[in-house]
């Protein structure tokens, strides 16, 4: 067994092995593996007993569960109207221009991805934008610049620790 | 349950509870148009096509999907419902690719049909039709064709509820919503078992069998070319309905005729080596209980029938470690094709090479069987091209040959000659109940001991079926059987299929015998048959299989004439080296998920 193959055992055993519990176990491998590779959908199915396709069904319904793969910092800026008016293009545009990736692209050292997403509820403090679960908002290009210099500190002090991650800057 | 009582456009109707109000007004004979809808399947209500108006209610409800309520007043033709479905029929050809003069389904198209009844036109609503849908071709039996497809999920549910194969589901959302297989694979490399459900049950053009007639048509131009074809008994109780005969009509000697005015050189009968095939399996069977109970070895049982290739493929798939429970005997399509190219080329003096072996079938699975690697024992691919009913409907209107006044004529010689227990291979219980006939006479001398040879507890549309028979009165060298009950059972439709092989796996199947059948009715209600099939069309196909049956002067396998001869002369005894050699077949492991 690979490792996503056991990390789907356990989650499978951990919420059981029904159908109806096909939602947490992918939920369950998207928040460790950020998004679900074929191997792990299929090991799902075999877990679940369903098919392959109900699985890939199921998961390319939902934003969240992403059948692409991702970064580990998967950034979701929202682009519904009240960030829109607020700025949310030039918010991109500053994570565009620190990351020198576009809308649907992931670095290449697979530490970020950015995409758009529908409404995040913050529509008081737009624009704002998700990290993983973690929501920022009221945002200026000066202000995600600062998040995200925050984040590839902190990516570097890992790569210090565990030394193969790499990213470009 | 109580009854409700309601009034639909003026008729009182009065139904069980629970009937919807789409079924209600069909039994007043008020027509609502429909298109999700399917009787053989759950109610969706996505595709909003049926709706109606009822009195006290907002909204237009979908009638397929609100069961009738006391003192409902429903009506079906008012301006209000004209408008919304003349919407909704524009809406779904705005996403439409709308060349239906290309299309293979034109004129057998229930979108097309309500576009037209509705008067559509291409204004309403511009084309919002992706640009770069591109057909999937990759399976040798099914064409995906999401350009045409609306979405109506009527394959899904048919992959789901009817085959349980989930081959293909919804997958993305919203405008993107497609239906698909997993991570849009190819269909020929997803767990597909090619039953051609999904396209029997498609609305539209978006499945479709892989076509193989243009092909024919230049075997048959071809003069080097030797062309015959061999039709399976399900194709003569089907082909009727796509060239103006009513439902259940029998047109075997019109059949016939056509094809040999196609210009097949020889016109033969799948029925033949569905008589041999019994011989073989049932010489099988014997074989395996022979070893069970005198020899005490350990032997597969129960056995199962492997003339199905959707069936077969599914267990493939689904139960790899369970494949010596089925029979070795190929199916009848393909004893046929490796027997063309040795037995009949040998007799008629034809270079095999020369020989292009057709075959006719029900089935969208067959063509696959066809190409499987395995099918080639002749030397030569087996079965050159395997064409559904369908097709042939196709291929004899392109002949211009008038259908309806064509005179009737026989099979050719060699292996035209079959028997009734052939014919009813095509009916769920069919292979059964020949089987049984032969069998219980090579055993005990005498014929089976049903009034007519009619076998009834293996007949019928239930999805599992079981029989007993106490074997009595044996003839000496099968004494060992004395006093055995034989317990057979009968599936159709891969969901039954299942339950069966559940059984199996668990060691707790009572059976001796089982015989399955991956589509529900068996193969009068195959992937390939004429569209629409439905509950009472196959209830009729049925009846005119077994009217067939009851008219052959010989009803059983082992009395047919050409099968001794091809004993006598050729194969010289049941499972011999010559028919391991041409009638036998080995089977894959593949992957469940």
């Amino acid at each position: 067994m690979t490792e996503v193959q056991e990390k789907v055992r356990d989650l499978s055993e951990k919420y059981g092995r029904r159908r109806e519990n096909l939602l947490p176990i992918l939920q369950g491998i998207v928040e460790k593996e950020h998004y679900l590779t074929s191997e792990a959908m299929i090991q799902v199915a075999k877990e679940l007993d369903i098919s392959a396709a109900e699985v890939y069904g199921t998961a390319s319904f939902y934003s969240f569960l992403d059948t692409e793969q991702r970064g580990q910092y998967v950034i979701r800026v929202c682009k519904t109207i009240s960030c829109d008016m607020k700025g949310k293009n030039s918010i991109i545009k500053a994570i565009e221009d620190v990351l020198k990736i576009k809308v649907g692209e992931t670095t290449q050292s697979k530490m970020f991805t950015l995409l758009e997403t529908n409404c995040l509820g913050w529509c008081h403090k737009a624009p704002a934008i998700l990290i993983n679960d973690e929501p920022y908002t009221n945002l200026t290009p000066a202000k995600i610049k600062a998040i995200l210099g925050d984040y590839i500190r902190n990516a570097e002090g890992k790569q210090k620790i565990i030394g193969d991650i790499q990213y470009e800057r | 349950m109580a009854n409700i009582n309601l009034i639909i456009d003026d008729f009182k109707v009065t139904v069980e509870e629970g009937t919807s109000i789409l079924q209600a007004a069909e039994k007043v004979n008020v027509k609502i148009p429909t298109l999700c809808y399917h009787e053989d399947l759950c109610v969706a209500g996505n595709c909003r096509v049926c709706v109606v108006e009822v009195e006290g209610m907002r909204t237009l409800p979908a009638s397929c999907a609100i069961p009738a309520e006391e003192g409902m007043v429903v009506k079906t033709n008012t301006p209000k419902v004209r408008r919304a479905r003349k919407d909704i029929v524009s809406l779904l050809v705005s996403e439409h690719n709308t060349q239906c003069t290309t299309c293979y389904r034109s004129t057998n198209c229930e979108l097309q049909n309500l576009s037209a009844e509705y008067n559509i036109d291409n204004e309403t609503y511009m084309s919002v039709l992706k640009p770069d849908i591109v057909i999937d071709r990759s399976s040798w039996a099914i064409e995906k064709d999401d350009s045409k497809c609306i979405r109506c999920q009527r394959c899904v549910r048919t992959c789901a509820e009817l085959q349980h194969v989930n081959a293909i589901d919804v997958v993305h959302k919203g405008k993107d919503m497609i239906i698909s297989t997993f991570v849009d694979a190819p269909m020929n490399d997803v767990v597909c078992v090619n039953c051609g459900q999904c396209i029997n049950h498609c609305p539209t053009g978006a499945l479709t069998e892989r076509r193989y007639f243009d092909d024919v048509w230049d075997a048959i131009g071809d003069d080097e070319k030797h062309v015959i074809i061999n039709t399976a008994p399900s194709v003569r109780v089907g082909l009727g309905e796509m060239l103006g005969f009513p439902v259940g009509t029998r047109v075997t000697g019109k059949m016939v005729t056509a094809l040999r005015k196609i210009g097949f050189d020889s016109v033969l009968d799948t029925d033949f080596t569905a008589d041999l095939t019994i011989i073989e399996e049932g010489t099988e069977l014997l074989t395996r209980l022979k070893k069970a109970l005198v020899d005490k070895k350990k032997v597969a049982l129960p056995m199962m029938t492997s003339c199905s290739p959707g069936w077969v493929k599914f267990i493939e798939h689904m139960y790899p470690d369970h494949l010596d429970h089925l029979s070795t005997c190929k199916s009848p399509q393909q004893m046929f094709g490796s027997l063309a190219k040795t037995y009949y080329a040998e007799k008629k003096g034809i270079d095999p090479k020369n020989i292009v072996c057709v075959a006719g079938m029900p089935c969208a699975a067959k063509k696959y069987e066809a190409n499987r690697p395995e099918m080639r024992d002749s030397g030569f691919q087996d079965i050159d091209a395997g064409l559904t009913t369908r097709e042939i409907g196709h291929m004899i209107k392109q002949a211009g040959i008038n259908f309806l006044d064509l005179e009737e004529s026989d099979f050719d010689s060699l292996m035209g000659e079959s028997t009734g227990a052939g014919v009813i291979f095509g009916a769920t219980g069919g292979v059964m109940e020949a089987a049984l006939r032969t069998a219980y006479e090579i055993v005990t001398g005498r014929e089976v001991p049903f009034e007519n040879l009619r076998i009834m507890p293996v007949r019928g549309d239930e999805g599992i079926k079981e029989a007993t028979i106490k074997i009595e009165g044996c003839l000496p060298e099968w004494s060992f059987l004395e006093g055995v009950e034989l317990k057979v059972a009968v599936a159709h439709g891969l969901i039954n299929a299942r339950t069966i092989m559940d059984q199996v796996v668990k060691g707790e199947s009572p059976y001796h015998f089982i015989e399955i059948m991956a589509c529900p009715g068996g193969c009068i209600g195959g992937g390939g048959q004429p569209i629409p099939t439905n509950a009472e069309i196959r209830k009729k196909r049925t009846e005119a299989i077994y009217a067939e049956d009851e008219g052959k002067v010989l009803r059983k396998s082992h009395e047919n004439p050409e099968i001794k001869q091809i004993y006598k002369e050729f194969l010289k005894e049941p499972l011999g080296h010559k028919s391991h050699e041409l009638l036998h077949t080995k089977y894959r492991k593949r992957f469940r998920y």
